[in-house]
This record gives C-alpha cells, sequence and structure tokens, in this order.
C-alpha cells in the first residue's frame, strides 16, 4: 500500500534524495529542539542556577539519549509519510460528503492510526523528560484503609499520553482538511538556509497556536470521557487508582496551572517536531524544477535565451523553441478545454433542468470550437464531449461514492441532485474509473503530470485520450424512454425530492461554494510557469532571435492566450468564481491553492501585455483572426 | 516633431500664467553643446526663456492644483475627540477589554496600574512592573533607533518622498509607466486620476486610506494601482474604459500583515509580478504576490526598518534604504543582499540608471551625490563614488544675486537616462535661496558624465516638493513637478537621443573633470 508507484526517474532519482536530505536536517535539529524543550519543561523562576545545572545533567542522562532515538524513529518514520502523501495538486472536496469519505478512507486510518502512536510516543518522551510526577505510568500509594503499599495508576502520565495520540489525530485531520501535503512554490526563489531562516518564526508560531488549541480541545475532551480509558487501563494493568489524589477529569483537577503548563509544551515540541519536518520537506523539493526553471531562466540568463532561439547544426531546425512552445501551449490549451467544458456544464445546469443529452451535447460542441483554433479537435465532438467535462477533470480528485451519489461530487451542481444530464455524462466516467463503486483518495490517483515533469510526461498523459473507444455510447433509455425507465425516473426524482428536505442530507451533499473554481485550477502553477516562460522568451525574441523561430509561432501563441483569457474571464463571471476565500490566521497547511486563479488570471493579463508592448505596432503584421486581433488592440492601448 | 502648440487645461486655469511658473536661471556652458543636436540647442532655448515653453506644452497633459482650503484633511482621530464626551465609568472588565482592543498591551497594562483601588495588589503592582520593564525596553530599543519614538504619522511625513509631506496638499504622485495618466494622493486621504484626452477625474476613496504616503501603477497592466497607507497596502483596480468618477471600494484589494504599517515605500518589479512594501518599523520587507494576497517577509536584521525601495529598471536589484546609516542592494534572482554601511546618515534618495547598471544616492544633511556601479561580470564598485558637488553658490539671477545649491533631497533620472533631476533644498531664513531643481544632462557610455545644463524654479513663493520623469515622453524627457502651493505642472526637454544619433565625441576632458574627486565641485568650478 505504501509503496511508491512512481515510475519517473524524476521521483527515483531526485525526489527521494531531496526527502532524504531534508530529513536527514530534521534529525539534526532534534537535539536542539529537545534542548530548548528541556530547558522551557524545567523552568523556575527562583533558581535559575538549580534550573541550568539540572537542565545540562539531564541533556546528558542516557534517558535523554534514549528519548532522542526514539525522536528520530518519529522524525524518520513523519519524514516518509510526507515523501508519501505530498502532493502538487490538492485534493479539494466539492461537498461535505466528500471531505468525510476522503477522511474515513482506509490510507486515511492508517496515517491516523501511525500519527496517534507517534504522538503517544513523543508524549511518552516528554513526560520522562519532564520527570517528576509524569514520568511513569504507575507510582506507589499507599490505600488509605488498610494503609498498606500498592501500585497505583499515575494519571498525570495518562493524560499526558493520551494528549499524544489526541494532537496525534488531530494532526491527521488537520492534515486532510487543511491540504498539509500540499506542496506550494513561493513567488521568490531563495537559497534554502534563508528561507528556513525565514520561514522558522511562522513555524513555531503556528506550532505555538496549534498546541494551545489542542490543549484546550483535549482538556475539554478528557473532562468528559476521560474516565474510560483511566478505568480500562487501571482494569487491564491491574493499577489501583489513588483515592487521594483528585481525579483529572474534574473541574478542579484540570484547573492545574502546572499541568497545563507542561501540556502545552510538550504539545508545542511535538507540533515543532512535525511541521519542521513538513517544511524542511517542503523547502528541499521545491527547488529547481523543469518549468520553474524554463520561467526563471528565460527571464535571467540570455546565454539559455538564445539556446532556445538557436537552429539545430544539420538541418537548421528550431528543435529547441518548437519543443518549449509545443509544450507550454499543449498545456495552456488544455486549460482552455477544461474552462469552456466547466463552463459549458453550468450553463447547461442553470438554463434547462431537465433536458435531452443530445441538446446538450450539441451546445457544448458549439461552443467547444471556440477552441479549434489551437487544438485539433476529434472530429466527433459528441464523442469528445464527455472527456472534456468536469467529471473527468474532477474523476482523479475526487471519485464518486457510488453512482447514485455521483452528482454531488460533480463541481458545479446547484442542488445536490442534478439535472439527468450531467448525471449521465458524469455518470458515464464512473464504470471505466478503476475504483468505481468506493471511495477513493486523492492521494492515490496523485496526479500523472507533475509541474515539474510536465515537460516530460504530459504529452504521454496530460493531454485526454481521444480514441473514441474509451468512450461508451450514451445509454439508450435516455434517448428512447421506455417505460420501465420512465417509472424509474420518477421514482428516482420522488426519492430525490423527499431526501432534499432534510436537513442534514442537504448539509453533506450541499456544494461548497467556490470549491469546483478551486479545484479548475488547482494544478495552474503548471500554466503559471509556461505563461512566464513563454512571456519572457516571446518578449526577448523580439531583439534576440536571429532567425526569426518564433516569429513561426507568434500567431500560434497570440491566439491560444487571448483564447485562454476569454475563458477566463468568462469562468470569472461564474457565481463564486471571482470571490475571495477568507485569510486562515495561522496553520501550516497552504491554502495558495485557494487563489491560484486569480494568480493565474494575472499572469495572463501580465503576459499578453509584456508580449503587446514589446512588439507595438508590428503585431499588426502578425497573422491572426480579426477578433483577436480587437482584443490584441484593446491591450496596445492599456485598455484591459 | 514638435507638437502643435495646444493648451487644453482640463483645469480651466490660466495657461501662460502656470508655464511662466517654470523659468529657468541660465544655461552658458558651450562646450557641451557640440554633440548634441540643433533639437537639443532648441531644448535651451526653451529652457532660457520660459514663456516659450507655452508653446511647446508636450500635449494636452492635465495640470490641476490644489490647495489646502479646498481639501478637507481627515478628521481628528477618536483619541483626541474623546475629551468632547462625558466620563463615563464602565466595569474593570469592560475597561480593560476597551483599552487591549484600542491600545494592546500597553493599554491594558495601563487600565490595571490606573485603577489600583479595584483590583487586587499584587495584580496592580505586578502590571506596574510588567509596564515599567516594557517602557525601559522600548525606550532602550528607540535610544538605538530614535525613529521608532515617532507617531505613525510624523513617521510617515519624515520618510516620505514628498518634502514636507505633512503640511503639503499634495501627499504622493505617479505616472503611469505606459500611458497618458496619472495619480495625485491629496491631503483629504483621496486619490484622483488624471488622463490626457479626458476630462473624467476619477477620485478613489477607501475607509482604510489614510496617509497615502507613496503610490506606484502596476507595470504591464492597465488598471492596477498600488498605495501605501498608513495600516495597510492597497491595490485598487480602476476599470480604464469606466466612466465612472467613484470606483467603489470593492475595486480595492487591502494587503496587510501584522506590524507592517505604516508603509512608506512600495515598488512594482518591472515585470509587474511582484510588489514589494516596506515598512520604518519593520525590520523585513514584504514581497506580495498581489493576486494570491501572500508575502514572504525577506528579514534582515539591522538598520530598524526599510524606508524606501527602488528597483532597478532592468528588475535585476532593488534599493533598500534604512533609517539608519546603511542601505542594501538585493539581487532579485535568488533574493541575497549586499550590505552598504554609510559614513553617516541614511540614504535620502535614489535612482537607477535605464540599464541597471549604476545606481545615484542621496544621503540625509549631505550635498553631495554618490554613484555604484553594479555589473554581473566584475561585481561592481567596491565602494561609493561622488560625482557631483552641490555646495551653495551664487548666481546673477533676474533680481538680484541667487543662492543655489544645498541638501540633495530627491533624484530622478528620465527614462532614457539622459537628462538627470536634482531637487536641492534651499534655505528658507536666507534671501534668495529657495529650492530648485538642478538638470544635468547625463551619459553613462563610454564613461559616466554629468553635466550642468539648467534649473527648475516655481513662481515665488512656490517651492518644488516632488517630481518624477513621464516614462514615455516621444520628443525627449518630461519633468512633472509637484509645488509646495498644489500645482503640477509638466516642464519638457525637447532633444533627440544621443545615443540615436551616435555621438562619440570626445567628451573624456570633461568625462575626468566629473569623475575626480579632487574637483568635484562641479558647477561651482564650471559655471563660475
Amino acid at each position: 500500500m505504501f509503496s511508491l508507484k512512481q515510475n519517473s526517474w524524476f521521483i527515483r532519482k531526485v525526489v527521494i534524495w531531496r526527502a532524504v536530505a531534508s530529513i536527514a536536517w530534521s534529525v539534526l535539529l532534534l537535539p536542539v529542539t529537545t534542548a530548548v524543550f528541556v530547558l522551557l519543561s524545567r523552568f523556575s523562576l527562583f533558581h535559575p542556577i538549580q534550573w541550568i545545572s539540572d537542565c545540562t545533567s539531564l541533556l546528558a542522562a542516557s534517558s535523554t539519549i534514549f528519548s532522542l532515538v526514539v525522536l528520530c524513529g518519529v522524525v524518520l518514520i513523519t519524514g516518509f509519510f510526507n515523501l508519501e502523501f505530498y502532493t502538487l495538486v490538492p485534493s479539494i472536496p466539492c461537498s461535505r460528503m466528500a471531505l468525510l469519505g476522503t477522511v474515513l478512507h482506509p490510507r486515511q486510518c492508517v496515517h491516523s492510526l501511525v500519527y496517534c502512536t507517534m504522538g503517544m510516543l513523543v508524549m511518552w518522551c516528554a513526560s520522562v523528560t519532564i520527570g517528576g510526577r509524569y514520568s511513569t505510568l504507575g507510582t506507589t500509594c499507599r490505600q488509605s484503609e488498610s494503609g498498606e503499599v500498592v501500585t497505583c495508576l499515575n494519571e498525570y502520565h495518562l493524560f499526558i499520553l493520551l494528549a499524544g495520540a489526541f494532537m496525534g489525530y488531530s494532526h491527521s485531520f488537520l492534515g486532510v482538511v487543511q491540504n498539509m501535503y500540499y506542496v506550494s512554490f513561493q513567488p521568490i526563489q531563495q537559497y534554502k538556509y534563508p528561507r528556513f531562516k525565514g520561514c522558522l518564526p511562522m513555524v513555531v508560531k503556528c506550532s505555538v497556536i496549534q498546541a494551545l488549541y489542542s490543549a484546550r480541545n483535549f482538556a475539554a475532551f478528557y473532562f468528559f470521557f476521560g474516565y474510560a480509558p483511566k478505568t480500562w487501563i487501571s482494569s487491564t494493568l491491574n493499577l489501583q487508582i489513588d483515592s487521594s489524589l483528585q481525579p483529572l477529569d474534574s473541574l478542579t483537577g484540570l484547573l492545574d496551572l502546572s499541568l497545563l503548563y507542561h501540556l502545552s509544551i510538550s504539545g508545542t515540541f511535538l507540533y515543532l517536531t512535525w511541521y519542521l519536518t513538513v517544511l524542511l520537506f517542503r523547502i528541499y523539493v521545491t527547488e529547481f524544477l523543469a518549468l520553474q526553471d524554463l520561467a526563471l531562466l528565460s527571464q535571467h540568463s540570455l546565454s539559455r535565451r538564445l539556446e532556445v532561439f538557436s537552429l539545430s547544426q544539420p538541418g537548421g531546425h528550431a528543435h529547441n523553441w518548437n519543443a518549449i512552445s509545443r509544450e507550454c501551449l499543449s498545456l495552456l490549451s488544455e486549460l482552455t478545454q477544461r474552462l469552456v467544458a466547466h463552463q459549458d456544464a453550468v450553463a447547461s445546469n442553470g438554463r434547462v433542468k431537465s433536458q435531452s443529452a443530445s441538446s446538450d451535447t450539441r451546445s457544448a460542441s458549439s461552443s467547444s470550437s471556440v477552441v479549434s483554433g489551437t487544438e485539433d479537435i476529434a472530429e466527433t465532438p459528441r464523442l469528445s464531449v464527455p472527456l472534456r467535462t468536469p467529471g473527468s477533470v474532477f474523476k482523479s480528485s475526487v471519485g464518486g461514492a457510488n453512482s447514485a451519489l455521483t452528482a454531488p461530487f460533480t463541481p458545479d451542481v446547484d442542488s445536490p441532485f442534478s439535472s439527468p444530464a450531467i448525471r449521465r455524462l458524469v455518470g458515464q466516467q464512473d464504470p471505466q474509473s478503476p475504483c468505481f463503486g468506493t471511495v477513493q483518495s486523492p492521494h492515490i490517483m496523485r496526479r500523472g503530470p507533475k509541474p515539474w515533469s510536465a515537460s516530460t510526461e504530459s504529452q504521454s498523459s496530460g493531454s485526454p485520450p481521444a480514441s473514441p473507444a474509451t468512450v461508451p455510447s450514451p445509454p439508450a433509455a435516455s434517448q428512447k424512454p421506455s417505460f420501465l425507465a420512465q417509472w424509474l425516473q420518477n421514482r428516482r426524482e420522488q426519492v430525490k425530492s423527499f431526501l432534499a428536505k432534510r436537513v442534514l442530507i442537504m448539509y453533506l451533499f450541499n456544494k461548497l461554494p467556490e470549491a469546483s473554481s478551486q479545484a479548475l485550477f488547482a494544478d495552474s502553477q503548471a500554466h503559471i510557469w509556461a505563461l512566464q516562460g513563454l512571456s519572457h522568451l516571446v518578449a526577448a525574441s523580439f531583439s534576440e532571435d536571429q532567425f526569426g523561430v518564433v516569429q513561426t509561432t507568434l500567431p500560434n501563441i497570440l491566439s491560444c492566450l487571448v483564447v485562454l483569457l476569454e475563458a477566463v474571464d468568462r469562468h470569472f463571471k461564474l457565481p463564486h468564481a471571482s470571490s475571495k476565500p477568507v485569510r486562515t490566521i495561522c496553520s501550516m497547511g497552504d491554502s495558495t491553492y485557494k487563489t491560484l486563479r486569480f494568480l493565474l488570471r494575472a499572469v495572463l493579463k501580465t503576459t499578453i501585455y509584456k508580449i503587446t508592448t514589446t512588439f507595438g505596432e508590428h503585431l499588426n503584421a502578425v497573422n491572426i483572426s480579426t477578433e483577436h486581433r480587437k482584443r490584441l488592440q484593446q491591450f496596445l492601448e492599456f485598455k484591459d | 516633431m514638435f507638437p502643435s502648440p495646444v493648451h487644453i487645461y482640463t483645469d480651466g486655469s490660466d495657461a501662460e500664467d502656470h508655464v511662466s511658473s517654470a523659468f529657468v536661471i541660465r544655461h552658458q556652458k558651450k562646450r557641451n553643446i557640440h554633440h548634441q543636436t540643433q533639437l537639443s540647442l532648441a531644448a535651451n532655448a526653451i529652457i532660457l526663456a520660459g514663456v516659450v515653453c507655452v508653446w511647446l506644452q508636450p500635449c494636452d497633459l492635465p495640470s490641476p492644483q490644489f490647495t489646502r482650503d479646498t481639501l478637507k484633511g481627515h478628521s481628528r482621530p477618536e483619541s483626541s475627540s474623546r475629551s468632547a464626551f462625558l466620563d463615563q465609568r464602565d466595569t474593570l472588565w469592560m475597561r480593560s477589554a476597551g483599552a487591549w482592543r484600542d491600545a494592546g498591551l500597553y493599554g491594558l497594562l495601563d487600565e490595571i496600574t490606573n485603577s489600583a483601588e479595584e483590583v487586587p495588589r499584587f495584580l496592580a503592582v505586578g502590571s506596574a512592573c510588567v509596564l515599567a520593564l516594557l517602557r525601559w525596553a522600548s525606550s532602550f530599543h528607540g535610544s538605538l533607533f530614535p525613529h521608532l519614538t515617532l507617531s505613525s504619522d510624523e513617521m510617515v511625513a519624515e520618510f516620505s518622498q514628498m518634502l514636507d509631506w505633512s503640511d503639503s496638499a499634495l501627499r504622493s504622485f505617479a505616472w503611469h509607466p505606459h500611458t497618458d495618466k496619472f495619480a495625485v494622493a491629496l491631503l483629504d486621504d483621496s486619490i484622483r486620476i488624471y488622463k490626457s484626452n479626458s476630462s473624467a477625474t476619477p477620485t478613489l476613496k477607501h475607509r482604510c486610506q489614510r496617509s497615502v504616503c507613496a503610490l506606484q501603477w502596476k507595470p504591464l497592466c492597465g488598471s492596477a494601482l498600488a498605495v501605501a497607507c498608513q495600516s495597510c497596502l492597497l491595490i485598487w483596480h480602476v476599470d480604464p474604459t469606466s466612466l465612472s468618477t467613484r470606483p467603489s471600494s470593492g475595486c480595492a484589494q487591502v494587503l496587510s500583515h501584522p506590524g507592517h504599517s505604516p508603509i512608506t515605500s512600495i515598488a512594482w518589479s518591472p515585470t509587474g509580478s511582484l510588489l514589494v512594501s516596506a515598512s520604518p518599523v519593520d525590520t523585513g520587507m514584504m514581497v506580495w504576490d498581489v493576486a494570491a494576497e501572500s508575502a514572504v517577509p525577506l528579514q534582515r536584521v539591522g538598520g530598524g526598518g526599510v524606508t524606501y525601495l527602488s528597483w532597478s529598471p532592468d528588475g535585476s536589484r532593488l534599493l533598500a534604504a534604512t533609517p539608519s546609516a546603511l542601505f542594501r542592494v538585493w539581487e532579485t534572482r535568488m533574493w541575497t543582499c549586499e550590505r552598504w554601511p554609510c559614513l553617516k546618515g541614511s540614504c535620502q534618495s535614489a535612482c537607477w540608471s535605464p540599464d541597471g547598471g549604476c545606481l545615484l544616492l542621496s544621503m540625509q544633511g549631505e550635498r553631495v551625490i554618490y554613484a555604484l556601479t553594479f555589473s554581473d561580470l566584475t561585481g561592481g564598485s567596491k565602494a561609493a563614488s561622488v560625482v557631483a558637488d552641490l555646495s551653495e553658490t551664487s548666481f546673477p539671477g533676474p533680481d538680484g544675486d541667487l543662492t543655489v545649491g544645498g541638501e540633495v533631497c530627491s533624484l530622478s533620472w528620465d527614462p532614457r537616462g539622459e537628462r538627470l533631476a536634482v531637487l536641492l533644498k534651499g534655505d528658507s531664513q536666507a534671501v534668495n535661496h529657495p529650492s530648485v531643481i538642478a538638470v544635468f544632462k547625463t551619459r553613462s557610455s563610454p564613461v559616466f558624465e554629468l553635466l550642468p545644463c539648467g534649473f527648475v524654479m516655481g513662481e515665488a513663493g512656490a517651492e518644488p516638493r516632488f517630481m518624477q520623469f513621464h516614462p514615455h515622453f516621444q520628443h525627449g524627457a518630461l519633468l512633472t513637478v509637484c509645488w509646495s502651493d498644489g500645482r503640477i505642472s509638466h516642464v519638457p526637454f525637447y532633444f533627440s537621443s544621443a545615443g540615436l544619433l551616435g555621438g562619440d565625441s570626445p567628451q573624456q576632458a570633461l568625462a575626468s573633470n566629473t569623475a575626480d574627486h579632487s574637483s568635484n565641485k562641479l558647477y561651482t568650478e564650471q559655471i563660475s
């Protein structure tokens, strides 16, 4: 289950080594964080000299060394999970049901279990380090009636251990909700050390805040349910419960400042260990990647640009430029098609509730002919249409729970139960999907083409397969409705209207606003880099391109950009598309993906402006269609 | 080549009166004329006779005037209006919450200390101790960095590029980098946008738009305008095709980061992809990804804050000045920085040559211009060299002798790299020693040259406060000046580019003259 299924050379040769380096650094940082933790946990204001000497002797003690070894194991496992779970395309659940499905997925359950165990291990180390009343699970106590010495349950130790498990689970849970494993890219490039230094205060702050929240939640949890684990442990291990001490699952027991202090300090230590590992992994893994390098080098390096504009030595072909421009353009036109298909789905859904599928298909095909200038569309638009529905985009990120519940998972369904036309389009995907009938985790179907490897692999896996054989023909029932089908249809409508009245169902299945927009642009970092790379290269070609290799593709590039701009503009007119997400205060989860669509729009406009300002009036000599020329004229006059 | 004489003034002011304000003293250096063309002679003629400018007003650029009386300043801060209300005693709890909300930890501690009779004794004593400790720490910090003791408004006034900011009707000014439009921030915290050929002047107002210190249009974009305010950064998206005169505040993005205010300087990268903002109280500058509304802080210890930012036109370097005697030059590829400690005074103003290879700087209180050269091959200079000394000198003017020279307050280099405008502070006590703008001719190849060209002065009583070159003036250079009487005027310099004509005249003697430190009394020597 946890083997690396990616056969890409990049994963094998580069990413793994970067992950190893990041784990090594996390391990090296462990003694430092442990020392700080020791200092803070034994802090005493009135005996500073004793405090320092205690701490130094404790740091050299064998128990601390053993704790460090255990913590190293924890860091290794965390690093392994980072490598296994990281994703460049975040999973965006479109309804609460989908989110629930992700949280309850077996893989996620294993993840939570491991994190619970690791949390307990770290907290065990912490309690041993703090010492005093926390150190062991069993203590000696004197029974009140007989007076004999027996072994009692140390509730403080149990409390701290359970807190570790709780924090481990909440880390794992929030990791899904906040997309902790989503790796985003900074707008600027920095060396690893300054970047780490810059992020460190943020990570410390996050771990403190998260630890405080977790401590509060756990205290409440223990207050209500603490009795159960306590009695269970004491009965299985045959430990007495010391009745002379205040039980911790009471208000007075919990209002122990020292206990709460140690709980939050240990929680901070726990989160800091994990967050540092995540941070180092992110820093190492987001360095120098193919498309990113294209965007940066095309801006900064004259010699590399000249290489791109050069001709091959025998033959005189512009292979370099052709390869680069084809790659970028195919990425961009794929996005255009995705957007157009999404708009069609929304438009048809909003316009007519239940219409025959054929008219739907027609409208989709007619507007998809807009993009015909950029890429050859299959001659049979009707067959190619289902592949462009949001379902196909979405299938890989959120699978259908089952065929009846597919509709709520699709991005743009106003009511939880959409028109049959839409459901048919999406439902068609399911029989092909390998995970038909199961809830599918986004992590398993990690997208093949990652932004960094797109230049080598996206041709094979990124473009939608156009072979008609993979597309099943529309169900006959919807074209010639028989009596049985009619009856089934009616029953289904009744069930739907019945369910739609239940508040809980509506709550779970209602589409989350914005989610569809976010999902459409989830992998747009690659498009952004492609746009930036193209714009720098094309603008530089005005003065640096000796052989005019760029001129041959300029009409193509311009029309591709304009078509994409039109599609993006139309997308932003959809409801919820232009609403900004709420800023998260402080969390380790990266919410960059929520604003990628705004970034893409800004970069796209800048790209066009850069080309138009560089070429100026010369653009009139480029052979493009009249509408596109009109649009570019607006850019020339800075009227957009 | 000259545009036809048009006088369209959107504000309806008297054209002649306006332009005569830009009269210029004289220019008699003949030695540098032979490498110029006939057109530059004409330019000299324009400079000599201000009234001629009327006929050569570059185009129908609007020249609005704002007076302090017509603009109502923003209302007083809430704390000062408190005395107008009757005192009402709340519960301690309410007062503490209010103090926490209004003034943070300081306010809370202050409130607890002041109501000692209502709280337990240990709490009152404890908070008094903590307060004393905090005050001591902040005064220690303030003694290291004196600017931190200033209030927010004072700080903006201190570090704004607009001279005498708090007194001025104009708060900031910015040309659009690609079109004939500019934005002006005014005393009443509004921003107006003027376009040539258009009488519509959109007025931008926003709840957060207070004490505007800097404006800049986004390059490679028709609509986005970044505004540095007291508490945040605003990005206005003003649709250029819209006829609306009051764009709603929904058109503005608000970017803020805790601890990063007031913002005194902003700089867009020349490609328009990044925006950098600086605050004198924050040692880190923020690199904003505006569309994503996310920021990467670039923290460096030392300096106590960042006051002024300037991005080189080729986008490869960024100057960041601090309030202390230190400035940094960042390279923008991997974002590492060079530290440049100065001998005395902080960096006041700076400008880059169009190719980004040379940086001219002025220091606070100094009367010289320093130059730094950068090169990817050799790494650039190791020390800043003095290229011009602008100490006081007297000239025979139309009404008696005129003293010119003083502290260099502002520098501006025209986008072709052929004219350099230097704002020299005058002495308000002395007679005939006004603030003037000295204009130099510059060349950067084969060696850097700086030749005096003339002075731009205002009407009697009007002093220049801010200046900026038009980013793409067709016929030479166009300097826009904001005056202390609230007027904005445009001063054209007509010339054809020396680079285009390949003027390789022997200028070595002059060049060595200007570059030589021993004779760096530049125009003192050459004019008198």
